[in-house]
């Protein structure tokens, strides 16, 4: 679904990917992990056409990427912090986003109904908490119903009903055959949701490849153990 | 195209809510009235507002412009994540500040003129190019703040740069203009101050309004050479023309900076 080839990008001196060559396959559910700084979020930024790689060339669904913009009707986005302009209220900046990718009206609103997100409608988003607006941001990546989600921390700032919703959520469309490509520092997260894994080291790959092939050539128990002694520095 | 007319729509609506935009509109609406109180002659009044405008337009279009840019850093990379074109985006932003400020101007200004509108009698031309000078100050400023918020990362440098250009066109400019005169003064000198006029959105406004009165004398040297060398016609259409060059120029500096740009 997602393929990168040689993707290498540079800040000024400093190398954030080094020639990565990782291939994210459809219907699975993938886990980029790596301590900070080790090029997950620049990964995800160039997939979604924000970071704008020095050399190499990405593709998704077959479409190369450079300067196209019309693939991303394929993909849902959950950043990390987001914000909308704060004197619009929920409900407009919902139509907003409705009216730009205005191709696509099969609308997946379960979230906002499981969220009960639908009492904030008409509240400015200056008004709303932080974790309201987390809410907000994860309904906005299911809303198109893409066949392709990128989830960056999707956990973090909800309180752990709305973690957990979010997280049935995730595994419901996985099941639907959706490809998944997410981040999180929660290791537990991982034992329940991931299948693929991706370790990004200083802006290359360690590993990539199934779950269970990672606990076995670390020797661990679970996941949890295997990912914390990657981040350590052990070799495999 | 579609995307473009929603993105003003918002971005409209965004910024007719914030509470500056209503200051801003008061503040132009309380001068206007305090100075169409005091007296009767509209060439005063006129003259009063031309220089207040040319003094707040730019300011508070680079300061509100770069602040815009850096404020909505998290909404732009929401919208850049859906399958929209980047300068789909930078034009809607652009038009969604620039034509509420615009109209915010017209607004504060023009509702205390049109109380008064008997003072104006024989005033229109110039009251029209008043008018036209101040909107054209704003989407050139708004211009420029996007280009420097969209070219530094740096919130401070950004902003103080913005501070810096407006105190460089509005005062340092003119003073520059007349040491380079005095000390070229036995050269002939009307066509390289015609060329510093145009390299100065704020002079060339200015110039909007002066080419209509009999006063250039008074509004500075250059000024002055613009009436004397260009007259009438010419000369509103050479500041017309200048005038929009520096409202596209910015904008496609700023358009071309934002599609490279990493997010």
């Amino acid at each position: 679904m997602i393929k990168t080839e040689k993707l290498y990008k540079k800040y000024g001196t400093l190398e954030a990917l080094k020639s990565l060559n990782i291939e994210i396959k459809s219907n699975r559910l993938t886990y980029i992990v790596g301590p900070n700084g080790s090029g997950k979020t620049t990964f995800i930024k160039t997939i979604l056409g924000l970071v704008k790689p020095t050399s190499g060339n990405l593709f998704v669904d077959g479409v190369k990427l450079n300067g196209t913009y019309l693939y991303r009707e394929k993909i849902g986005y959950m950043p990390q912090i987001a914000s909308f302009p704060e004197n619009l209220s929920v409900k407009e900046v919902l139509n907003l986003l409705k009216e730009i990718r205005s191709e696509n009206v099969n609308y997946d609103e379960e979230l906002i109904r499981l969220l009960k997100l639908e009492k904030e409608y008409e509240k400015r988003i200056k008004n709303l908490s932080g974790g309201t607006k987390q809410k907000l941001n994860a309904v906005i990546a299911f809303l198109f119903d893409p066949p392709v989600l990128i989830l960056d921390e999707p956990s973090a700032g909800l309180d752990p009903v709305s973690s957990s919703i979010l997280k049935d959520k995730i595994l419901r469309e996985k099941k639907a055959g959706k490809t998944i490509l997410f981040t999180s520092h929660i290791l537990s997260e991982l034992e329940e949701l991931a299948e693929e894994i991706i370790f990004l080291l200083e802006g290359s790959v360690c590993f990539s490849g199934g779950k269970d092939e990672l606990i076995l050539l670390t020797g661990e128990r679970n996941l949890e153990r295997a990912i914390a002694n990657l981040m350590m520095g052990q070799k495999i | 195209m579609n995307a473009l007319k929603f993105i003003i729509k918002y971005q409209i609506h965004d910024t007719l809510r914030s509470k500056w935009l209503i200051i801003y509109t008061l503040f132009f609406a309380a001068i206007s009235y305090g100075l169409l109180s005091f007296t009767n002659e509209s060439s005063k009044v006129i003259l009063s507002l031309l220089n207040i405008n040319m003094i707040i337009i730019p300011l508070a279009s680079l300061v509100f412009g770069t602040i815009y840019l850096y404020n909505n850093s998290d909404y732009i990379i929401l919208i850049l994540s859906q399958p929209i074109n980047r300068k789909t985006l930078y034009l809607g932003m652009y038009l969604g500040l620039s034509f509420p400020m615009a109209l915010s101007f017209l607004i504060g200004t023009g509702l205390p003129v049109l109380l008064f509108i008997r003072n104006f009698k024989e005033a229109g031309p110039v009251l029209f190019n008043l008018f036209l000078g101040g909107v054209f100050e704003t989407f050139i400023f708004v211009s420029i703040s996007f280009l420097i918020a969209t070219l530094n990362e740096n919130k401070m440098k950004g902003l103080g740069l913005s501070i810096f250009l407006w105190m460089f066109f509005s005062a340092l400019y003119d003073g520059l203009i007349l040491i380079t005169l005095q000390i070229f003064r036995d050269y002939p000198l009307e066509i390289p101050s015609l060329v510093f006029t145009i390299l100065n959105p704020v002079d060339l406004s200015r110039l909007l309004v002066i080419l209509k009165f009999d006063i250039s004398a008074l509004m500075g040297y250059t000024g002055a050479v613009f009436t004397q060398f260009l007259g009438g016609g010419v000369g509103f259409a050479v500041s017309i023309l200048s005038l929009l060059l520096w409202s596209t120029l910015p904008l496609m500096f700023g358009l071309r900076s934002f599609s490279k740009k990493d997010f």
